[in-house]
């Protein structure tokens, strides 16, 4: 099956466990948003799903198109198709976006392979002219002195780079004015497609006015309560978490 | 566990090869007076040679090991088990066709005749103690360079050689600088005339191949006024289980107006203790630029200095070193500033890798009665491991009032979320240490020759593949 999905999640950090007990499907060519309030594990979980090694799992599964990825090194998950955009992506002094991409892009390749230098700059200036980017750009180092803005860009341009089968974009939002929260949208729905599944991850509704979900998940405490269409969201900012809290809470009253 | 090959002996296997032994001339195991003996009869050195030699025997007795400020592993090297001359002849070949068959091959493995004939105006290949090719282009030769190994440049060119011979590094200066002065064979000797632009590098490779050897080469470079240079160096030995010592002097002349660029890339392998004292005195508006990569050896101690003698002298230290496990890079620079106006400008960076340990020592002098000196110093570290080592002792004496200096210092390490962000990206761990090493040195690797900061990033990344396991 063509889908990215959790099941039965549990995973701790510091034997604190986070994430427990979470399932969850993205089907290829769909745009799940995570909603949740602070502390309910959805960074936790992007982490968990890239595979850092800070992270411990217990029990659950993470298959990607029926392929066990738990097992596998952070690296070979990337090669494998999933991407993760960083909440708070790192530095890397004295590397250059573009060469950054280039060694990004040649590991994808199969050994023995050269990246033509001509092809691989063909795509790279399409990509950004896709997201209406400077070609400057990719002659910075990358992240080093970037605005929160251009660090959310430059990890929109490599989603669109190395063109991922199933991409976690983990509080994108986070640190932009409206005006960067457009350009970011943009570039989100203009990489949609039945050949990639999104999952994003936001704390806030107003990111999901620029890109519109087809399901919409309500994390609590390491767990799925929730699950609807978009309307869900316009519910959740008008009642506040407090109304999905309580439902947390039901069950174990009962 | 397996495949865990020690950075070191992957990174070297292009040098790690070496020929059964031929020697002609063999002084023998230890140092002695009749080991001086024996190396200026075969030489055929003048007779004010072999009292150079003999004086600086002397004072290479009376100096103590330099252990007090320095590194105790110089204790492990044992003066009497090493062999002080080992050759085939005295006179270096002027066509690879003449080169002995063994000796040849060694030099086509490591792509010198190949590198010569892509790029560079001449070529010195030392083989163990002598130098067995020497060869510069006819157009650059007919300018009236002199580009040949030390033991033909003092024969066939006494009054440049003398004149400028152990001036730049007295044979006291420490107690390597004597050992070389007792013992010296080969290393290139250089002169060009005033005026002369050469447009290629030169280049010397020295080769180690015998067991339990020193190598103390001499080289002497005099650029007259108005002259360019660029010199370039390369060194590789096969890896043996003894103790090497390569103790090389290298002086440097930069007459009125001249320019020097000196280039190194070091990549002995891990038995060798590489200890070589280089400096270069600058005259009036002279520049000399010193490159100087060290990646391999077990212990280096260099710190190529200029003499600021001339005013408007400019002077400057590039290097970057890379310690892996069991090395000990311990690297630095030195500026004397001794005329108005002069500038120098020291930039280091050096990597520390496992339990390498990387040092910079420097030293910055611009005395009281000078006017409008500068200097800028900036040393960068980077460490890899929790385990890996890094120190830095600046020791910058800037008095008076119209002179200036900066200095800048800097330690980092690579974090575990950044080798992280990386790997999310599809690159393995060595993949991403490899970029993160490169992007460190990226700023001063770019200011090389090309040819030398491509084969710098091959074997940054050859060396951070063998450092995770």
């Amino acid at each position: 099956m063509n889908r990215l999905e959790i099941q039965n999640l549990r995973a701790t950090i510091a034997e604190q466990e986070i994430i427990r007990g979470l399932s969850l499907a993205v089907p290829k060519g769909e745009v799940h948003a995570i909603m949740g309030p602070n502390g309910s594990g959805k960074s936790t979980l992007a982490k968990v799903l890239a595979g850092h090694p800070d992270y411990k799992v217990l029990s659950g599964s993470v298959m990607m198109d029926d392929e066990d990825v738990l097992g596998l090194p952070p690296d070979e998950r990337a090669r494998k198709g999933l991407f993760l955009a960083f909440q708070y992506p790192n530095e890397i002094p004295g590397v250059t976006i573009a060469n950054f991409l280039r060694a990004a892009v040649q590991a994808r390749l199969p050994e023995g392979e050269e990246l033509e230098a001509t092809d691989y700059y063909a795509k790279l200036y399409e990509k950004m002219d896709l997201l209406e980017m400077d070609r400057s750009f990719t002659s910075r180092s990358v992240n080093e002195g970037f605005s929160g803005g251009e660090k959310k860009r430059n990890e929109i341009l490599q989603l669109a780079m190395l063109e991922p089968k199933y991409a976690v974009l983990d509080e994108t939002d986070s640190g932009l004015d409206i005006d960067a929260l457009k350009v970011v949208a943009h570039g989100v729905n203009s990489l949609r497609g039945p050949n990639l599944g999104v999952l994003l991850i936001t704390h806030y509704q107003r990111l999901l006015d620029y890109i519109v979900p087809d399901h919409v998940h309500v994390m609590v405490q390491g767990r799925i309560v929730r699950s609807g269409d978009k309307s869900l969201a316009l519910q959740l900012e008008e009642k506040g978490y407090d109304w999905v809290r309580d439902d947390v809470a039901e069950p174990a009253m009962a | 566990m397996v495949n865990q090959i020690s950075p070191l002996e992957i990174e070297r296997n292009a040098g790690n090869f070496a020929y059964p032994e031929t020697h002609l001339h063999d002084a023998g195991v230890g140092l002695t007076e009749d080991t001086i003996h024996y190396i200026s009869n075969i030489k055929e050195d003048p007779e004010w040679v072999r009292e150079f030699r003999l004086n600086a025997y002397k004072t290479f007795l009376s100096k103590p090991m330099p252990t007090h400020w320095a590194s105790k592993d110089l204790e492990a090297i044992v003066f009497e088990n090493i062999r002080y001359y080992l050759s085939s002849g005295t006179q270096a070949k002027r066509s690879w066709e003449d080169v002995p068959d063994d000796v040849k091959r060694t030099f086509e493995r490591l792509g010198i005749p190949e590198q010569e004939r892509k790029f560079l105006a001449g070529v010195e290949a030392q083989f163990d103690s002598e130098a067995v090719y020497s060869n510069i282009k006819a157009a650059v030769g007919e300018q009236g360079v002199i580009f040949v190994g030390s033991t033909e440049g003092l024969k066939n060119h006494p009054e440049i050689f003398r004149k400028w011979f152990g001036k730049v590094i007295p044979t006291g200066d420490n107690k390597f600088s004597a050992l070389n002065s007792a013992v010296f064979s080969g290393g290139s000797f250089i002169y060009v005339p005033p005026g002369v632009k050469v447009k290629h590098p030169l280049q010397a490779y020295f080769r180690i191949n015998a067991e339990n050897f020193g190598q103390f080469e001499r080289t002497l470079i005099i650029v007259d006024e108005g002259a360019e240079l660029t010199y370039m160096e390369g060194c590789t030995a096969p890896k043996f289980n003894t103790a090497t010592l390569h103790s090389a002097v290298v002086e440097l002349v930069a007459l009125k107006g001249a320019k020097i660029q000196y280039i190194t890339v070091q990549n002995w392998s891990a038995n060798v203790f590489n200890l070589v004292p280089k400096r270069a005195i600058a005259h009036e508006e002279a520049e000399v630029k010193w490159i100087d990569c060290n990646i391999g050896s077990r212990l280096t101690m260099k710190y190529p200095g200029v003499v600021l003698k001339g005013r408007k002298a400019r002077g400057e230290v590039l290097s970057i070193a890379l310690a892996s496990n069991g090395q000990h890079q311990d690297t630095g620079a030195k500026m004397v500033h001794a005329a108005d106006e002069t500038t120098s400008n020291i930039i280091s960076k050096s990597i520390s890798i496992g339990t390498g340990r990387a040092t910079y020592r420097g030293l910055v002098h611009v005395p009281k009665h000078l006017k409008n000196c500068k200097n800028n110093t900036e040393c960068d570290a980077l460490l890899i491991n929790a385990n890996s080592r890094t120190d830095t002792y600046p020791a910058i004496t800037v008095r008076g009032t119209g002179n200036s200096v900066q200095h800048e210092a800097s330690v980092s390490q690579v974090s575990a979320d950044q080798i992280f962000y990386m790997q999310q990206r599809g690159l393995t761990e060595a993949q991403a240490m490899s970029l993160s090493v490169n992007g460190f040195v990226n700023d001063l690797v770019r200011q090389f020759p090309m040819e030398y900061s491509v084969e710098l990033k091959r074997l940054i990344e050859l060396e951070m593949e063998g450092s995770v396991g």
